[in-house]
């Protein structure tokens, strides 16, 4: 790493400081993780990764998450159109309020969640009768996964949103646009790069989310069981090897998001030239 | 939508049935998805009276949590506020090769599962992990004690700081700090006087979410903390104690204070990008 001339000083200093903590706190045990499953070697992270349970565990993570992004997609953008261009009042609570899911932990909105759907719950009662069951089943994992993932479309999508200029829509309109036409021809390609970092963000958190799950899935092995809950069940056990096996293919899945979002970045870039 | 011609609705917007629908449709899920669980915080925390809710705050064991909640955020701020700093120093105001790769490298701690944090914690530093067997011979516990809380927790946050401030620097032009360098101050006098007031409100926005994370961190705590009760349970911790025995009134307490902790980090939050928006830069981002 070569510095361009600068008069500034600590230069060698701040990113002396940067590196050694970066690779304390971060690198180093990622490190350890890769190193874990090097020495087990490929056949035995395999063979642990080949079992049913662990199977479906992945799986369902991947499933759960990919639905509440999703949802999230579409209500979040909807969310942020009626913040970016409506007004009424209690308008700016709203707003505040969609940063919720940053603040609150992850072990109270699990606890809240399940006591809402729970079938004797004020949600839960309401909806068993219509033989709706959220608590303890699929839908309660998705349920929870909304709730994290929701600020990340509605924080990516809002100010792009502020930044379309009106001319744009006004221009669509005078050449004979419906309002449907501008908003999907003009509106919408704007905000297409913003709604799938949006989506990716909140696909990568939900994947690995733990705190606000396992209360509500009820944990069912091969049902309602998260692979993060069963790496902690195998590190209860003590058995280090399968915890790593399953964490090695967790990091797999989020290091294949996060490329993804830079390759979506870069092609909606060079497809759309701006943003 | 035909109306539209009759009441003059502006070209740029939706006819007003589209708007009032939407914002009803959109307005509703949100009550229910957001507001509700908040809601039920304090109501299932308040269920058996503000008394016993206050009892079971006084707990030995819940003000051991808070406490150490409160111990682990204290030694993690500063770490990370002053790592966070040294980062932006480095990558606003200066080119050098590697730059994006360090950028993302910064950013990992983001796409990588709590659960995964804790147990690649568990690997380098648990008894049969790497630095397992040094550790036991020089005595020093870091899994199942304070020093795992804090590493779990710093790389959980470690993002925060950071991402907040590299914009900020990056857009203030060098030429205030160079031109106390021209005057004969130092590099530290420097920092003091010229570079951290530019950027202090941007610190404290990054530090007030950093803190938000830090004391609500579940999944890479639970993993090494081992959950030793009065010891090694912080608040989140022992709310999930407390709710798998049942004790509701006493988890729900618990998440109470800490919804509250939330409830004043969003306030401060809304204040500082209200009235210091243009020098935050996250007024663009989560």
């Amino acid at each position: 790493m070569l510095r361009t001339s600068s008069p500034l000083p600590g230069f060698p200093l701040a990113l002396g400081l940067l590196l050694s903590a970066l690779s304390v706190v971060v690198l180093l045990p990622l490190a350890a993780l890769l190193g874990k499953g090097l020495a087990m070697g490929p056949g035995q992270v395999l063979h642990h990764l080949g079992s049913a349970r662990v199977g479906a565990a992945l799986l369902l993570s991947f499933r759960a998450a990919l639905i509440a992004a999703l949802f999230n997609l579409v209500f979040g953008a909807a969310l942020a159109w009626v913040l970016a261009r409506y007004r009424f009042p209690g308008r700016r609570l709203i707003d505040a309020a969609v940063d919720l899911p940053f603040a609150l932990p992850t072990a109270v909105a699990g606890i809240a969640l399940t006591t809402l759907y729970a079938p004797n719950g004020a949600f839960g009662r309401l909806l068993e009768p219509l033989g709706l069951h959220i608590a303890y089943t699929e839908a309660g994992i998705w349920l929870a996964l909304i709730f994290v993932g929701l600020p990340f479309v509605v924080r990516t999508v809002q100010p792009v949103i502020d930044e379309i200029a009106p001319e744009w829509e006004e221009a669509s309109a005078t050449l004979g646009a419906s309002r449907w036409t501008t908003l999907r021809r003009v509106v919408l390609p704007v905000l297409s790069p913003a709604l799938m970092t949006g989506f990716a963000l909140s696909l990568a958190r939900s994947v690995g989310e733990y705190g606000s799950v396992i209360f509500i899935a009820g944990n069912l092995p091969g049902k309602t069981e998260i692979a993060p809950l069963l790496i902690v069940i195998r590190l209860e056990e003590y058995d280090y090897d399968a915890a790593t096996a399953i964490g090695l293919a967790m990091l797999g899945i989020s290091f294949g998001m996060l490329l993804l979002i830079n390759a979506t970045q870069v092609w909606t870039r060079r497809r759309i030239g701006h943003v | 939508m035909a109306d539209t011609a009759l009441h003059a609705t502006p070209v740029t917007t939706e006819a007003r049935s589209v708007r009032l629908a939407l914002s009803s449709v959109v307005l509703a899920l949100t009550a229910v998805l957001l507001l509700a669980p908040l809601a039920v915080v304090f109501a299932e925390a308040l269920r058996a009276g503000p008394l016993a809710s206050l009892q079971a705050i006084g707990q030995p064991d819940a003000l051991a949590a808070i406490r150490l909640t409160l111990l682990v955020a204290a030694i993690a701020l500063p770490l990370n506020a002053a790592a966070g700093l040294a980062a932006a120093w480095a990558i606003a105001k200066f080119d050098f090769r590697g730059k994006a790769l360090l950028i993302t490298l910064i950013d990992v701690p983001f796409s990588v599962s709590p659960v995964v944090a804790g147990l690649a914690l568990v690997l380098l530093y648990g008894s049969g992990g790497v630095l397992g067997d040094w550790l036991k011979a020089h005595d020093l516990k870091i899994v199942f004690a304070l020093p795992g809380l804090v590493l779990a927790t710093l790389f959980i946050t470690f993002p925060f700081v950071a991402r907040e401030l590299i914009p900020v620097m990056a857009e203030q032009s060098r030429a205030e700090e160079e031109a106390a360098l021209t005057l004969g101050a130092s590099g530290w006098r420097m920092l003091r006087t010229v570079t951290l007031p530019n950027v202090r409100w941007a610190l404290l926005y990054g530090v007030l979410l950093c803190n938000a994370r830090a004391m609500g961190e579940f999944g890479a705590v639970a993993v090494i903390s081992g959950k030793i009760r009065g010891q090694t349970t912080t608040m989140p911790i022992l709310i999930e104690m407390l709710y798998n025995e049942y004790l509701s009134t006493a988890a729900f307490s618990m998440a109470a204070l800490l919804a509250t902790l939330a409830l004043v980090t969003l306030a401060l939050k809304s204040f500082l990008e209200w009235r210091h928006a243009d020098l935050l830069a996250a007024t663009r981002r989560h």
